[in-house]
């Protein structure tokens, strides 16, 4: 609740808005005990008094009622009004709305149809019928606008419900024996409400101009009873000769109205989930730079050259420091893999390299990358675009959610190609149907017209190498290409992988959680724990002698097919979060071997022949450390 | 003594492109009628690849969704589908993803005295009293309980989920991929716990997963899954190591090993066959190396053979 109203608060328009509709309704509530004249008395001695000039502060109207009076006390019935017809339609609206989310088929269809047809007539045509059914008066025109603006909340808090009633917490509850009743009470009304007041914030705004609407048509209030709308209506026809009678309730109507919805839009940023995720704010094109001299491009012939790379992701006060320091060196031809659990650092590390990282809230602190001796970090944008896909290209897990799903795969194919090449779109789609070929897709010539949602997930993904390889890259980066398919499906992309990789030279990085993926693939593989590297060296060697505890754990902890029923290795505990690191080695929490000298300071990352290792142990066999 | 589990002729048939009048066009044999029993405190592994049918399987083993045909008996008396206070109390579902399984906006205490409250109506001392026994089996710390299922891992949020579904006193547990959202140091935490409390509280699993190793690694016996029917089922020790059906034997070969090299386990780029219009005979016969005439034709039945195996194949290996 706190963090709402901090939330809330920083959005200057909507603390204005806030103040100004406190303020208004604070003068509606104690308008009774405020010593104004009769907002009913007729004195048409003094008829149309222009403000400032009278006893009446405001001036007087036709009838030479006291304005600031009529105001006050219209104001308080038009704020009554627009809430209370705000508050039924939510109420009414928001329970249609669930029952149908939550109980679907015929039900849904049946009560959303009739809320369709409600929805077909303009509005104010609507309440006008209504008004006119029961005649007029000011609880009619209420009920009138309440029933206008029930499709609305019925429709959004459908859409809502269906979404929570297929969670899995549903299913959890009616498991633990609850009744649909008490599901739609206790599991998803909660999850409801939030959308509800957001609904509910934009709408008041709107539902108090319909009631002033109505009243103005003089099918609201009746005289002599004041309210905004009637008090408009009345002043109309002395609109030219005495404007302020016209102005005095029209300016009271603009600054409710403006203050509820500045208010409102504010309620609805601080409570969407959507938008704290930061969904509003535009990550910039290329990760945001902050670092110190970068260190000296390496030696060596290597394509891709991390040195120390560092990245955080700064959110508020706390630091992530998800990449801490990463070398890594990647020679043309070779195929890297970078293993690591969950948070160990090792897509952030991946998406760094061509500064993909979302800024806010990511920032590159430290280190440098090079490309062919060149340093991409910090590079102009234009450098990192044209180099983007045309040089290195990424490989991402989910394939349908790194396509477009409103255009056909061979669509993005030609734009992928287009970006990087002037070719005419003949010739590149030419080029596309040859990349779906080389990426074995049956029937290239037809499937490049189909759209994502039409391809299993295994053709998906050989869509997404046929354009990371459309401009003939040298380095792919694949961060968990096989991760969502099923085994025989993985085993067909990894054996198109290594194919292409052979026959064209790519160097590609390879990241993944599968020590028996990095074992088929990989020429050599990199351990991350914790943002940093804790183990290189080749394949085979880490896999059959790894010397980092951690990694001999870990691989222990891998069930092997074919070894029968057994007792599993566990490493008890949880790697550390990155915004607390431990002073020293972060695996010594979870450790069996530690010492005291494991936490007293960093520990450095040793080169012995082809492997490193950040370890101060010395190196042991294998069955001591697991 | 009865089986824990037994399922006849269960299956589950959907409809879908439905017409103007809800009439509907055609449908689609997610579960194609299956038999099986599971003993007492045996662990039954179901393997399978997406869309092979089996978390709709699990889904009407505990009553979340109404099967077509068959009947499910649970020590020898057959489940009412319309009582889902019965069935709870027998039968209870670990979900996948264990954030998501757990309301946001309740505490971890309000979670698990759902099924105390409704399945059981203990009062309120009763439910602290089961609540720390359950704690204490999984090893969660009591101060938990106050929390919101955001401020935990995947690992501790499965425990959360593991915890709730024995508060229901049930037997039988289904565990639907219950380590596959979890990082492979958690995976065995979770799969370690969920042997020792087979052990202690004398529990019947069924255990659903698409990785093999895992299946393997916790199963007594295992099934394996192609397109809503079963193709091989067998000791666990005996399906993986000695494959009798093509299938079973492609997802072994599939399964990257450390120490093997890559191999192109299929020629052919194949896929399922298409649920809307399946093959007359053999489900995997367009992808099967070993197809024979009779395939294309006509389905095999389940056999169980000599060793105990049984296999839905023509010309096993």
């Amino acid at each position: 609740m706190s963090g709402f109203l901090s939330l809330l608060a920083r959005n200057r328009l909507a603390l204005a808005g806030a103040v100004v509709i406190v303020t208004v309704v604070l003068l509606a509530l104690v308008t009774p005990l405020l010593p104004l004249a009769n907002p009913d008395a007729t004195n048409t001695a003094i008829r149309f008094q222009r403000p400032f000039q009278g006893e009446a502060l405001l001036g007087t109207d036709h009838l030479g009622r006291d304005l600031l009076s009529r105001l006050l006390w219209g104001t308080r019935l038009s704020l009554a009004v627009g809430f209370t017809a705000a508050v039924a339609a939510a109420t009414l609206g928001a329970t249609i709305g669930i029952i149908a989310g939550y109980y679907g088929g015929r039900t849904d269809n049946i009560i959303m149809r009739g809320v369709d047809m409600l929805m077909a007539f303009p509005y104010i045509l609507l309440a006008l019928a209504i008004v006119a059914a029961l005649g007029p008066g000011l609880m009619n025109a209420l009920i009138a606008v309440a029933a206008v603006n029930i499709p609305f909340f019925a429709r959004n808090i459908r859409g809502v419900t269906v979404g929570i009633a297929h969670k899995e917490f549903v299913d959890a509850a009616r498991l633990s024996g609850l009744s649909n009743a008490r599901i739609i009470v206790s599991e998803v009304l909660p999850n409801v409400i939030p959308v509800v007041v957001v609904a509910m914030s934009t709408t008041i705004g709107w539902m108090i101009l319909e009631t002033a609407g109505l009243s103005f048509l003089g099918l609201g209030s009746q005289p002599p009873q004041a309210d905004l709308g009637s008090m408009l209506g009345e002043a109309r026809s002395a609109l030219i000769t005495n404007p302020h009678t016209s102005l005095v309730p029209g300016l009271m109507i603009l600054v409710i109205v403006m203050a509820i919805n500045l208010l409102g839009d504010g309620v609805r940023d601080a409570l969407d989930p959507r938008l704290k995720s930061g969904a509003l704010s535009r990550p910039m094109p290329a990760t945001r730079v902050h670092r110190e001299t970068p260190p000296a491009p390496p030696a060596g012939e290597a394509v891709l050259a991390l040195q120390g790379l560092q990245t955080q992701f700064h959110v508020k006060q706390r630091k992530y420091r998800a990449v801490g320091g990463v070398d890594l060196a990647l020679h043309a031809g070779e195929c890297l893999g970078i293993i690591g659990e969950s948070g160990s650092g090792k897509s952030v590390a991946a998406l760094s390299v061509m500064g993909l990282v979302a800024s806010p809230p990511g920032v590159i602190t430290g280190g440098a990358v090079y490309y062919k001796g060149r340093d991409l970090i910090g590079a102009p944008y234009e450098t990192l675009r044209q180099l983007r896909g045309d040089r290195v290209a990424y490989i991402f897990q989910d394939p349908l959610a790194t396509l477009h799903p409103l255009y056909t795969v061979g669509e993005q194919l030609i734009e992928a190609v287009r970006a990087h090449h002037s070719v005419s779109r003949i010739q590149a789609r030419r080029h596309a149907i040859e990349l779906l070929k080389s990426v074995r897709i049956p029937n290239a010539q037809d499937r490049i017209d189909s759209y994502p949602h039409e391809m299993s997930g295994g053709m998906r993904q050989r869509v997404g190498i046929a354009m990371a390889l459309s401009n003939d890259p040298e380095v792919i980066i694949a961060d968990e290409p096989t991760t969502a398919l099923d085994v025989t499906v993985q085993a067909q992309i990894l054996s198109l992988l290594d194919d292409l990789r052979r026959e064209r030279g790519l160097a590609i990085i390879f990241i993944t959680h599968d020590f028996g993926v990095v074992a088929q693939l990989c020429d050599r593989v990199a351990v991350m724990y914790a943002g940093r590297i804790v183990e290189e060296g080749p394949t085979p060697a880490i896999l059959n002698t790894p010397q980092h505890p951690y990694t001999a754990r870990l691989m222990a902890c891998v069930p092997e097919l074919g070894q029968g029923r057994r007792e599993l290795a566990a490493i008890p505990g949880l790697p550390p979060a990155v915004d607390q690191l431990p002073t020293g080695c972060a695996f010594a929490e979870r450790c069996d071997l530690v010492r005291p000298a494991c936490t007293a300071g960093d520990i450095a990352l040793t080169t012995s022949g082809p492997r490193k290792l950040r370890c101060i142990l010395p190196p042991l066999p294998r069955e001591a450390r697991v | 003594m009865r089986d824990a589990l037994t399922f006849t002729d269960l299956s589950k048939t959907f409809a879908v492109a439905k017409g103007l009048l809800g009439r509907a066009k055609s449908q689609v044999h997610a579960v194609q009628p299956l038999s099986m029993s599971v003993e007492h405190g045996e662990t039954l592994g179901i393997v399978g690849e997406s869309g092979c049918g089996k978390s709709t399987l699990a889904r009407m083993l505990v009553g979340l969704l109404p099967p077509s045909t068959g009947v499910i008996e649970i020590d020898g008396h057959p489940l009412d589908p319309s009582d889902r206070a019965a069935f709870g109390k027998k039968i209870q579902y670990v979900f996948q993803d264990p954030i998501s399984s757990l309301n946001p906006r309740k505490t971890v205490r309000q979670i698990m005295e759902a099924p105390l409250i409704h399945l059981h109506g203990l009062n309120s001392a009763e439910r602290a009293k089961r609540i720390r026994e359950i704690f204490a089996a999984v090893n969660l710390r009591e101060e938990f309980l106050d929390r919101y299922p955001h401020e935990f891992s995947g690992g501790q949020a499965q425990r959360i989920g593991i915890a709730r579904a024995l508060a229901a006193d049930a037997r039988i547990l289904i565990l639907d991929e219950p380590v596959s959202a979890l990082d492979v140091s958690v995976q065995a935490q979770v799969l370690n716990l969920l042997s020792d409390l087979k052990q202690q509280l004398g529990l019947t699993y069924l255990f659903i997963s698409h990785d093999l190793a895992v299946v393997e690694a916790v199963s007594d016996r295992v099934a394996v899954l192609y397109f809503g029917s079963v193709v091989e089922v067998g000791p666990a020790e005996q399906v993986f190591a000695a494959p009798r059906h093509p299938y079973t034997k492609l997802l072994a070969n599939s399964a990257p090993v450390v120490g093997r090299p890559l191999a192109q386990p299929e020629m052919r780029e194949t896929e399922l066959p298409d649920p809307l219009n399946p093959p007359p005979g053999c489900a995997f016969c367009g992808r099967c190396p070993r197809r024979i005439a009779r395939c294309d034709t006509e389905r095999p039945p389940l056999l169980t053979q000599s060793d105990g195996v049984s296999i839905a194949c023509h010309n096993p290996l």
